[in-house]
């Protein structure tokens, strides 16, 4: 193999934009969901077992910390859905011009705060409700 | 998947010798499956799950369109959280053996937990 091939950037002088920030956490939020597919395996696991077992499972998620990490994963699940979408776009060839492209990204950071904060009020009310 | 190539690049053969194409699109196929899959998730967690007790959660479960949609759910996410991980530990770890080790160590516990999530899924649907 004698062809050149491109290289990573230098991160140490790499200067960060927008579009390289996105996608540096468009890999993270997905490890960080990753792990979270643990606690999805778990809460299942837990309702699959019995009555005391998912109230126990429901009492750790409800928790402060659980709580808080349900708020990091609803995050991160809205953004790599939204930033995903951007993704399969530009895969099919759409919006591949720089312009666009910082527009759909202001667009996705857009999205994710208002869907994550759609969600966790409706979630709020309803349960208030019930 | 090579239906979805470009007729070019079968002819030509251009590319990896190996099964790169193939995953990238399988990759993708997967998430635009996971786009309705998730909203569907997203919105019964909010609407239903958060509010459900045990009883309501078995028998949400039951009904045989959520079983389904569960299951798909499971079998897509694991799939595709899987492709990601394999892409990132090709790109970060360099040493070929502990990128083998960890490589298939990520697979089987995937895998695994794949199979309880399922298996879990089948218990609540099907359970007495």
């Amino acid at each position: 193999m004698t062809t050149p091939r491109p290289l990573s950037p230098h991160l140490q002088i790499y200067k960060p934009q927008l579009t390289s920030v996105m996608s540096i956490l468009h890999r993270a939020t997905g490890i960080f969901l990753s792990l979270g597919t643990l606690v999805l395996v778990y809460w299942l696991m837990a309702a699959a077992d019995g009555p005391e077992a998912y109230q126990q499972a429901i009492s750790l998620l409800a928790s402060w910390f659980g709580l808080l990490l349900l708020f990091g994963w609803s995050i991160s699940l809205f953004y790599h859905l939204c930033n995903g979408i951007r993704h399969l776009f530009w895969d099919a060839g759409l919006g591949l011009d720089i312009n666009t492209v910082y527009t759909t990204g202001k667009f996705v950071w857009l999205a994710t705060f208002i869907l994550t904060a759609l969600a966790w009020l409706l979630a709020f009310t309803i349960k208030g409700a019930g | 998947m090579d239906m979805l190539r470009t007729p070019l690049s079968q002819v030509r053969g251009l590319g990896s010798a190996r099964e790169g194409t193939n995953r990238f699109i399988a990759q993708r196929l997967s998430a635009i499956a996971l786009v309705p899959l998730i909203l569907w998730f997203v919105v019964s967690i909010i609407f239903f799950i958060t509010r459900a007790d045990y009883d309501a959660l078995v028998a949400w479960i039951r009904l045989p369109w959520n079983t389904e949609l569960f299951i798909l759910l499971i079998l897509l996410l694991f799939y595709h959280a899987h492709a990601g991980l394999q892409e990132v530990l090709e790109d970060y770890m360099h040493n070929e053996i502990t990128k083998a080790i960890v490589m298939a160590a990520m697979k089987f516990f995937v895998i695994a937990i794949t199979i309880a999530s399922v298996l879990a899924i089948l218990r609540i649907a099907l359970g007495g």
